[in-house]
């Protein structure tokens, strides 16, 4: 079944191929074929799973060559197919939260007159993504890369009638072009230093390196981690996933929560020889994560918006996923952990938050829910359980994972665990106020809206709501997600785990031989006690107390977050504005200098022509003269020169 | 030596002509001088280094000359059809 894997590509883009190409013929089937193709997917990858789960540990990292495709010169780039653990793992990922989110579009897009392009979009996306997690070669791995970047752009701006998602797409593609040139270079520099740009020949060419260190592994690795950022939104290149959210919500569930996000972490990971050989360029990985995810959870703290507050949360987690690869070895394993267990459960989040929208006339502003409870229970049963997990209550997925990387960021020598073990656990505690926030103005309090008009009084800024649990379509996806929320931790951690799963890939550890600076019982309960206070603060703010329905004015920090901590402006002015002058300097250097220049050339042309045709004027006997006359010149020159 | 003053008396009268005369055919004949005078000339370099290169070069401007009576004749008396004229100045079609 292995070398038949690249099915699971195949399926979903000949279906996304053919619902675009047959147009509104396929309007009526068109999403059923796309969730389909998606399944079919799954099979495929879950056979190939089992395939290599037979094998022996030794033998897991398969190579499935497909074809030449660019034989040029020094550089020949065949197309083929990584199977191991971490890709199939993704796979997993991918393709199965994938179906689920697929049947839950049918519901959420019912509507939509558009539904089948939708459809299309999504297949073209899961069609890319497993390119992106499947390739052999960071030459293919570009090509999904960029695949999943347009998918991304097509279905952020799927309401592109409304000009701010539009624009809002449009951002999303130029910040995501700003890491992938980083992903270029990086390229460019294997390719220089190593002659190819496969991840075998990559690791073993790192492996014959005797310098540690070398300042081209240093560059390699921060421009691959530029290109982690852009598609992973991380600090500098995370202004675009807020407005990311423009979207539909399946959309920001499967790409911007589940799995796209997620691909600068799998780049890290899959490129950790390069990582591992170049610690400072590890630095700054670690650096980066740990600034994201205090970033991304301050803005989660302060937005009204359940999804661009969703969209924060999911920043600040794969900070925790960016830090722990920056770990090296001893992270590796516990960030993909972490990215499983969070695409189930960020993922059940958002189509919680899809579903509420959809009883809620597609409000978005948490400050006029409240006590949705009662009229949708399996979205409040859902997004509780997700709201548990991402927390990392005990026994919920996000326990096991989370946790894991902040024992792991505890590990280590000087300032740095300190540090970093720090901040992972102010981070859990701030990930417990936002989303016990979250939860608490959403389901419980009272009622931010009527359902009757006649109730409103005078002044009341309350909508009117006529809120309702969503069709099973919808439903049965969040359960199956909540589910995993609920037991994908334990289940994962069973036996040697998703740890041992991933050993071919990411290095055995003996974690046992790097313990964490502060005992492991002592981080887990000031975790845990982090965790208790954050609710408890939340509850203390959003659940007892009413919640205004306009916004206070707030602190100078909750007015910074509400603004993404100014991460437009500064964009705005660092780049665009000098980018803008810079521009307008160049048009008028091109207007000045070069089209003067090429006009100049002209006018003089056209000058001596109008100089020169007076002497055309029609008279034989002038022209004779003229010949006689330069005759005797000539003759009489010639005569001079002789002499 | 008088011979090679005649040829450039005879090539100033046909350039003169040339230069001068508006009628085309007049001109036409001022040409023809300035071919034949330097078909004097040439004979007499040849009688005086005592070679034959001159007078075969003179043969060669006497065919040249026959085929360009041919050719400008006919563009004379065509032009004479078109524009009832024989001047040269009238026909200044290519006037810059």
């Amino acid at each position: 079944m292995i070398e038949y894997s690249w099915l699971a590509i195949a399926v979903p883009l000949a279906s996304s191929g053919l619902l675009l190409l047959l147009g509104r013929r396929s309007n009526a089937w068109g999403h059923l074929l796309a969730t389909v193709a998606s399944a079919a997917s799954f099979v495929v990858g879950l056979l190939v799973l089992l395939e290599v789960m037979g094998r022996p540990v030794a033998e897991r990292v398969i190579d499935v060559p497909l074809y030449d495709w660019l034989p040029a010169g020094d550089l020949s780039v065949e197309a083929g197919l990584r199977i191991d653990p971490l890709s199939l793992t993704f796979v997993m990922l991918i393709t199965f939260v994938g179906t689920l989110i697929h049947v839950y579009s049918i519901g959420y897009m019912a509507h939509d007159r558009a539904r089948r392009r939708f459809f299309a979009y999504l297949n073209l996306f899961v069609a890319a993504m497993l390119v992106l997690v499947m390739a052999d070669s960071y030459a293919l791995l570009f090509v999904g890369w960029e695949g999943v970047g347009l998918a991304s752009y097509l279905l952020i701006g799927f309401w592109n009638f409304h000009t701010p998602n539009a624009v809002a797409a449009k951002k999303a593609f130029v910040m995501n072009r700003v890491g992938d040139m980083g992903l270029i270079v990086a390229m460019g520099l294997l390719f220089a230093t190593f002659g190819s740009v496969s991840f075998a020949d990559v690791d073993a060419g790192v492996a014959a390196l005797s310098t540690v260190n070398s300042p081209m592994l240093i560059a390699t690795g921060l421009m691959l981690l530029l290109g982690a950022c852009g598609k992973s939104a991380q600090v500098p290149l995370q202004a675009w996933l807020g407005d990311a959210m423009a979207g539909p919500t399946p959309v920001s569930a499967l790409i911007h929560a589940a799995t796209m996000v997620t691909a600068g972490v799998y780049l890290i990971v899959r490129s950790a020889s390069i990582f591992d050989a170049a610690p400072t360029a590890q630095l700054v990985v670690v650096v980066i994560g740990a600034v994201t995810l205090l970033f991304g959870a301050g803005v989660a703290c302060a937005k009204d918006d359940i999804k661009k507050s969703l969209a924060g949360s999911t920043m600040s987690q794969i900070g925790y996923m960016v830090l722990a690869a920056g770990l090296g070895p001893i992270g590796y394993a516990f960030a993909i952990f972490h990215l499983v267990t969070h695409g189930f459960f960020k993922a059940g989040l958002f189509l919680g938050a899809g579903s509420v929208m959809h009883g809620m006339g597609d409000d978005v502003d948490m400050r006029r829910y409240g006590a949705l409870r009662k009229f949708m229970v399996v979205t409040w049963l859902t997004f509780g359980a997700g709201w548990l997990a991402i927390m990392g209550v005990p026994p919920f997925a996000g326990f096991y994972s989370k946790d894991k990387i902040i024992e792991a960021a505890f590990v280590g020598s000087g300032w740095q665990p300190w540090v970093l073990g720090t901040v992972t656990l102010v981070g859990a505690g701030i990930t417990a106020f936002y989303m016990s926030r979250m939860f608490f103005m959403t389901f419980t309090g009272k009622a931010r809206w009527v359902d009757n008009a006649d109730l409103l009084g005078p002044d009341d800024r309350r909508p009117v709501r006529h809120p309702h649990e969503s069709p099973a379509v919808m439903t049965i996806p969040m359960i199956v997600l909540a589910i995993g929320a609920v037991t994908l931790g334990f289940l994962l951690s069973l036996g040697d785990g998703i740890v041992g799963w991933l050993e071919p890939v990411t290095g055995h550890v003996d974690h046992e031989a790097h313990p964490p600076v502060l005992p492991v019982p002592v981080i887990m309960g000031v975790s845990l006690a982090l965790v208790a206070v954050g609710i408890l603060l939340a509850w203390r703010q959003y659940g007892r107390n009413p919640v205004p329905i306009t916004p206070p004015t707030g602190s100078v920090l909750t007015r910074a977050a509400r603004q993404d901590f100014y991460g437009d402006a500064v964009n705005e002015a660092v780049f665009q504005r000098p980018g803008q002058d810079l521009s307008r300097t160049l048009v008028y250097a091109d207007t000045a200098v070069v089209d003067g220049a090429i006009r100049g050339a002209a006018e003089g042309t056209v000058g001596l022509g109008q100089a020169l045709r007076k002497l055309q004027n029609g008279m034989v006997r002038s022209y004779g003269l003229m010949i006689l006359g330069g005759f005797v010149l000539i003759a009489v020159v010639l005569h001079f020169v002789r002499m | 030596m008088h011979y090679l003053v005649l040829s450039s008396i005879l090539f100033t009268i046909g350039a003169v002509t040339v230069l001068t005369r508006r009628n085309a055919i007049l001109a036409f004949m001022g040409v023809e001088l300035m071919l034949n005078s330097c078909n004097l000339a040439l004979v007499t370099f040849s009688r005086v280094h005592g070679q034959l290169t001159g007078q075969v070069m003179a043969f060669y401007v006497m065919v040249v000359a026959a085929a360009e009576v041919v050719v400008g004749l006919a563009i004379i008396v065509s032009i004479y059809r078109a524009r009832r004229t024989v001047s040269v100045d009238e026909p200044s079609l290519l006037k810059g």
